[in-house]
């Protein structure tokens, strides 16, 4: 218990006394709200608003989720045919660096533009690539990473390539993509907010926050930051609940060690 | 019926790795090579003088470019099918992700064993390796030696006939290491395993064979076979008697001689380079 506290009270204090300096800061510079609001009234604010705050997330959050399950399941796909028509991959890997060295957001006005004003769908498309590229390319070196001992241990064992696959590589590949998922959660939630930036209906928690600031409601415009803060870490939070509840054997420290 | 074969025979094999390419390499020129049932062999040799390569030949890992290799009396290819041998490597090569009695599982799942009969195999190949109580560990909370024992484990849990071996205790500490060499020799003998072992090790080639094979280098061929006399009951004690010396000896001016082959020929070469 005290070990626990010890670990968490210095970042407590650290957040505490951040927030007390900003709202100090606010009050003895006596700063206009539009200028920067305090984090008191940004809280009043999000508990006064805690139900548009709420609707907007539902709104992203969807978005985000859509779009992570969709790109992680194709990203895992085509990682598994890249390891194994290996040609592929270099016929895909230069259209994959040149995809991801455009600003990628500017697809989305692309996609805006083939689907409804009011659709979400060219959103979720966005989340998908972004995630599928993470996905990918993380997924696809743990499938062919694998050590040469283990291959040739297959080997001598007369193994297929479909059971060095499901013995060796997919195992092999496990942490590879709750590294790619870790990454890839909280991107998701960043491209579902930026993605409103560029026109569709104005309902989620991106477009929120830029239509608050327009009118000069920054403390409002704040509390919608809040939520998509909140957001993030959610998704982030469940993506490493979900690999400590898989995790079995995985890489230890060597202090749990055991010596003859 | 294979009682009448040997447990490896070799034949007029050769390796050339990159053939008809500027990296070409000859691995390994006409070496012939006979393994008879319940004997120790090791192959030594400075790197490069393919002990390596011919252990992946007869693990059939690796084809011959020419000449004939067969294990059991059959064919290298059909042995590696059946799972004739074992392997072990200087990497211990065990799954993470995998308990130890899993790994030792591993060659029985592949061989279509069913569940019960694996585990009570994994606990008798514990046993036989001592480390009984840490069937349920993962292999990283095992230090070095305790690893190289669970490949080891894994190696012989289908009961080959045939044990081969890559530098499999050198990443160990000389301590761990004579140890082991013990446990190997008592472990073989239990279970009348035949091996072929490659190593660095001049003592250690000594200390656990019967033959010792000294190849040499560019292109990688057997040099010398020399018979160690030290009978088949090794102890600590052995490593202080005069055979013991004598063998080790005999190793290292074999060895020697393959040095000043390779300076001579260096020589030559140098001059060709020029």
């Amino acid at each position: 218990m005290g070990e626990r506290l010890r670990r968490i009270a210095p970042p407590l204090v650290f957040g505490v006394a951040f927030l007390a300096l900003w709202e100090g800061l606010v009050w003895v510079f006596a700063l206009k709200p539009y200028f920067l609001a305090a984090p008191s009234k940004i809280f009043g604010e999000f508990v006064k608003n805690s139900g548009r705050v709420w609707d907007a997330a539902t709104v992203s959050g969807t978005n985000a989720f859509v779009g992570l399950i969709a790109g992680t399941v194709l990203g895992i796909a085509m990682s598994f045919i890249l390891s194994r028509y290996r040609f592929l991959g270099e016929i895909v890997t230069p259209l994959a660096i040149a995809l991801n060295s455009i600003p990628i957001f500017v697809l989305v006005a692309v996609l805006n533009n083939m689907y409804s004003i009011t659709s979400e769908t060219p959103r979720r498309i966005m989340v998908t690539l972004v995630v599928y590229f993470i996905v990918l390319v993380n997924v696809a070196k743990g499938l062919t990473q694998v050590r040469g001992t283990h291959i040739e241990l297959m080997r001598s064992y007369a193994a297929s390539e479909f059971e060095i696959l499901r013995k060796v590589r997919v195992p092999n590949a496990r942490p590879y993509l709750f590294t790619a998922l870790k990454i890839a959660a909280p991107a998701a939630v960043i491209t579902a907010f930026v993605s409103e930036y560029f026109g569709g209906s104005q309902n989620g928690l991106g477009s929120r926050i830029t239509s608050n600031i327009a009118n000069s409601r920054n403390a409002t415009a704040w509390a919608y930051v809040l939520g998509a803060c909140m957001l993030g870490l959610g998704f982030y939070i469940i993506s490493v609940a979900l690999e400590s509840a898989t995790q079995k054997g995985g890489s230890g420290t060597d202090s749990s060690k055991i010596h003859t | 019926m294979t009682d009448h074969a040997s447990a490896v025979l070799v034949s007029g094999v050769s390796k050339i790795f990159n053939d008809g390419t500027p990296k070409r390499v000859e691995a390994l020129v006409g070496v012939d090579l006979r393994v008879e049932h319940g004997e120790f062999v090791s192959l030594i040799g400075p790197s490069g003088c393919g002990k390596s390569t011919l252990l992946r030949l007869i693990a059939n890992l690796l084809e011959p470019t020419s000449g004939e290799i067969s294990v059991n009396g059959k064919s290298a290819s059909q042995s590696r099918l059946d799972q004739d041998y074992g392997m072990a490597f200087q990497q211990s090569g065990l799954f993470d992700w995998r308990t130890v009695a899993k790994n030792i599982e591993l060659p029985l799942e592949l061989k279509g064993w069913d569940k019960a009969k694996r585990a009570q195999r994994a606990c008798e190949m514990l046993e036989l390796v001592k480390l009984p109580e840490f069937a349920d560990l993962y292999p990283w909370q095992l230090s070095g030696g305790m690893q190289q024992r669970i490949a080891i484990a894994r190696a012989l849990a289908a009961h080959p006939q045939l044990l081969l071996m890559d530098e499999p205790f050198g990443a160990l500490d000389e301590m761990t290491r004579e140890y082991m060499q013990g446990e190997l020799l008592r472990i073989c003998a239990e279970t009348k395993t035949t091996v072929v072992f490659v190593t660095h090790s001049i003592p250690e080639a000594v200390y656990l064979s019967n033959r010792v094979v000294v190849m040499s280098p560019r292109p990688g061929r057997i040099t010398e076979v020399i018979p160690v006399n030290l009978g088949s009951d090794r102890t600590e004690d052995t490593r202080n008697a005069d055979d013991f010396f004598h063998g080790i000896t005999a190793v290292r001016e074999a060895l020697r001689g393959t040095h000043a082959d390779h300076a001579s020929a260096g020589a030559v070469r140098g001059i060709e380079d020029r």
